[in-house]
This record gives structure tokens, C-alpha cells and sequence, in this order.
């Protein structure tokens, strides 16, 4: 039967596990010509640098051919053509889709109506997986394993898509929980009772400062001043959560800051020399995360 | 001689009662009421022991499929549905709510593809931490609550 990958959630815990053994396998070998012939659609209804590029540097990584648009002002979309319609044709053209759309649930429907495997490279606010799976991989290859680590999620984690995504994968794996974020913008409570259910422990704060000497992964996201319904909210609040390398000195060794990127000032650059950072590693294990992903939806690695 | 009725007794049909007063027009669209041709009789804001206030429905000679009924407790799980025959009960039905529910009821986030595409809208039935019931759309994946629910004709 056809897989997809439309949410993290259609991936059980042996499918996370074994999509991040065989992105091991890529990036030890990252040039294997297993998708020779093979034609991946690349739809970006709405546009992305970093994904989309990162996508087709995995599938040309594979030999593997790209079709698709960057953004929808040339094609047949602009004409008024349905989605389904689009979907219904492309799917003819290629043996995977990569897509990436500003409506929610887009994917998930273009799986219902399309024959090839879809992967989902962003819905709007709802799920990014390729995203999430890196964060894993990410997390796995600093620390050795998902098992039993302590993660700090800071910034906005009312809208975070990445880190409602995140959460709900890493609860397989008995991790402990900081959520570091405003008042207007915590964790919201269907997320806190996710974890409730499995008896997952976590910590709430509004300071950055208060456990970070204790945690495994920092993973940063940023405060977007839209979200604020009263100014004077955010003023108060913008500076409280940018990390500066000051606050790093007495953190464990094997602590490392991820973020899904782009940044805008939630990091200071002086973090950036910092060997606790990370983010610029994950944007590369991306390409092998996805690399993974695309050649076990289609079947070329077991 | 038993108290006066509120809405009059029917000889044959359907009595749905205890319809919490609210929910009485979101039972019509669902039952699609507006295009029936039997005679129907409403009541609503009736005195309720023990709701405070409730409605009331009956259609003669009109009988609800399950899956009908099934519907309908989406929007109130306490209903109380009564086949009549010759104005005496002879069925009392427990409504069931489905796992699952399919086309009638709009998704609540308006980012979702179901409100951009023409599709039929997709849900499962779950509840949340106080025990009310919310749909989760199989598609965004954002959940609409019991009285956010908009039901489409």
C-alpha cells in the first residue's frame, strides 16, 4: 500500500527510529544513485528557500529528477484550476510529491486524491514532519539517543507548528520536558494533556535562566511581535528570551541550541562560535533526514 | 387527566426530546427539517426539571435512521428519541455517538483546505479534559468544540 508522510503522527515510533538509521547510512554515504529514473514533483504553492532546496539537494543526491514550481505565479494554479485538479495531474508526472502549502490539511488531501506517496513540507500552521524528524536526528546524533533526555523548548510555544511536532514524536521516548515561554504565547493545554496521558513529566517557566543548567537541548523558536494582541505585552517581554552566549557558561557539556531556522534575533550572534551551537549541523543532517524519508516512501530502501 | 402538554401529542412519528434549548436549530439543519412535508411540531424554552430549559421535536410520520440520530448527538449526546404509534411510545432509542462524522458539520478553523476546496468535511469524535466532545478534522488536524460546531446545510 502507498505511505505517506503528511504528519508525524502516520510514522510509529520503529518507523521514526528506522528513517533516522537509514539518514545515518546517507550521511556516511551521501552520494547513492538509488532513485536512477525516478521523477519527485516539487510543488511549492507557497514559497520556501530552505526546504525546498533542501528536498531537491537530497532527491539529486539520490539521482533522482526534479519537476515542480517555486511558486504558483506561472502556473496553471494562477488560471483558477482546482487543487484537486492540480494534484490529480501531477501525480501522473512523477513517482513522489513534495509539496508545501499555505492551507491546512492541503496535504493530507492531495494524499487522499493522489496515486504516489506526498510528503508534506509544511501545511500552513499545522505540520512540517521532514522538520521534525531532523530535529530528531539532530537531537539523537548529539546525545547518543532520544532515550530519557531533557529538552527546553523557548520562545513561542502557542503557534510553534516545530514544537508541537517535536513534542508529540518525542513522547515515545520518555523525554523530560522545560517549556520556557511568555504568558500569552505557552504551551497550549491539548499539548500539556498529551503528555499528562503518558505520564510524561514537564516544568513550565517564564525565565530562560532557570534550568538551563540542566537540560540536554535548548531549542529555540522565535517571539513574533504579530502574535501579541497588546504591544506593551511584547515590549516587556522581546528581550527576555534572546540567548547570549552569558547565560551559557555553566551549562552541561553536551548541551546543544537547536533552531528550526530562520532566525531573526532570538539568538545573538555571538552564540554562533559557540560549539554548543548547533543549528547550522541540523540544516545539513536535513538533507539526509530527507533523503531517508523519500527513498523508504518508495520502497528503495527497506 | 395528566398535566397539559406543552406541544400537543402526534398520533404517528418521531418525538425527540430533551434537546438541550440551544441546540434545537442545529438539530433542524442537521435533519434538514426546513425541506420536510410532514407536519412538525417545535417547542423550545419549555420548562425542564432537569435541564432548566429544553426543546422539543415531532414529526408525524417520519422515522429516524440510526445514523440520523447518530448525528444529532454530535451536537446533543443527552437526546431522547421515541418512535410513536398510535400516541403511545413503543420505542425509546439511546443515541450513540459515532467515532467518526462525515459532511455535515463545518471545520471551526478557517485556514483549514475543507473551508477553500470544495470537500466533505472529515472528523473524529473526541473529547476533551472536561469530557465534552470535539470533533478533530482529519485534515488540519485542528479540533472544533461542542458549541463552535456550525452545522452545513
Amino acid at each position: 500500500m502507498k505511505k505517506n508522510l503528511v504528519s508525524i503522527n502516520d510514522f510509529s515510533k520503529e518507523e521514526i527510529l528506522h528513517i533516522l538509521e537509514l539518514a545515518e547510512e546517507f550521511e556516511k554515504d551521501p552520494n547513492q544513485r538509488i532513485l536512477l529514473g525516478r521523477v519527485v514533483a516539487s510543488l511549492f504553492f507557497e514559497p520556501s528557500t530552505r526546504t525546498r532546496l533542501s528536498f531537491e539537494s537530497a532527491i539529486n543526491r539520490l539521482g533522482g529528477r526534479v519537476i515542480g514550481f517555486s511558486d504558483t505565479a506561472n502556473t496553471s494554479v494562477s488560471k483558477g484550476e482546482s487543487f484537486h485538479d492540480t494534484i490529480r495531474t501531477i501525480s501522473n508526472y512523477s513517482d513522489l510529491i513534495v509539496m508545501r502549502h499555505s492551507v491546512e490539511g492541503a496535504a493530507r488531501y492531495a494524499s487522499e486524491i493522489s496515486p504516489v506517496p506526498v510528503v508534506n513540507a509544511g501545511d500552513g500552521a499545522n505540520q512540517h514532519p521532514s522538520q521534525t524528524l531532523l530535529d530528531l536526528y539532530s537531537i539523537r546524533k548529539t546525545q547518543g539517543t532520544l532515550d530519557g533526555i531533557h529538552i527546553m523548548m523557548v520562545g513561542d510555544l502557542k503557534y510553534g507548528r516545530t514544537v508541537h511536532s517535536l513534542l508529540e514524536a518525542l513522547s515515545h521516548f520518555k523525554t523530560r520536558f522545560t517549556f520556557v515561554a511568555p504568558k500569552e504565547l505557552e504551551m497550549p493545554a491539548e499539548y500539556k494533556q498529551h503528555l499528562d496521558v503518558r505520564k510524561i513529566a514537564y516544568t513550565e517557566t517564564d525565565r530562560l535562566d532557570q534550568y538551563i543548567n540542566d537540560v540536554d537541548i535548548v531549542y529555540m523558536t522565535r517571539v513574533q511581535r504579530e502574535r501579541f494582541l497588546d504591544l506593551m505585552e511584547y515590549e516587556k517581554v522581546k528581550n527576555a528570551y534572546i540567548l547570549k552566549n552569558a547565560i551559557l557558561a555553566a551549562t552541561k557539556d553536551n548541551m546543544r541550541i537547536l533552531h528550526p531556522l530562520p532566525r531573526v534575533n532570538e539568538i545573538d550572534t555571538d552564540v554562533d562560535t559557540n560549539p554548543k551551537a548547533y543549528y547550522f549541523n541540523q540544516t545539513e543532517n536535513g538533507v539526509y533526514v530527507r533523503m531517508a524519508i523519500i527513498s523508504y516512501l518508495l520502497g528503495v530502501k527497506k | 387527566m395528566g398535566k397539559q402538554m406543552n406541544v400537543r401529542a402526534i398520533e404517528n412519528g418521531t418525538v425527540i426530546d430533551h434537546i438541550p434549548a440551544d441546540c434545537l436549530f442545529k438539530i433542524i439543519n442537521i435533519l434538514d427539517l426546513e425541506h420536510e412535508t410532514h407536519q412538525i411540531l417545535f417547542g423550545t424554552n419549555l420548562e425542564s426539571k432537569r435541564m432548566g430549559t429544553k426543546a422539543i421535536i415531532k414529526i408525524t410520520d417520519r422515522y429516524c435512521a440510526d445514523d440520523e440520530i447518530n448525528r444529532i448527538s454530535i451536537v446533543a449526546p443527552m437526546i431522547c428519541v421515541n418512535t410513536i404509534k398510535n400516541f403511545q411510545v413503543v420505542e425509546k432509542r439511546q443515541v450513540e455517538v459515532p467515532t467518526q462524522v462525515e459532511g455535515f458539520v463545518k471545520c471551526g478553523n478557517p485556514r483549514c483546505i475543507t473551508n477553500h476546496e470544495k470537500i466533505k468535511t472529515r472528523f473524529l469524535v473526541q473529547r476533551d479534559d472536561v469530557g465534552d466532545l470535539k470533533l478533530r478534522c482529519v485534515y488540519c488536524e485542528k479540533s472544533t468544540s461542542q458549541h463552535e460546531m456550525v452545522i452545513i446545510k
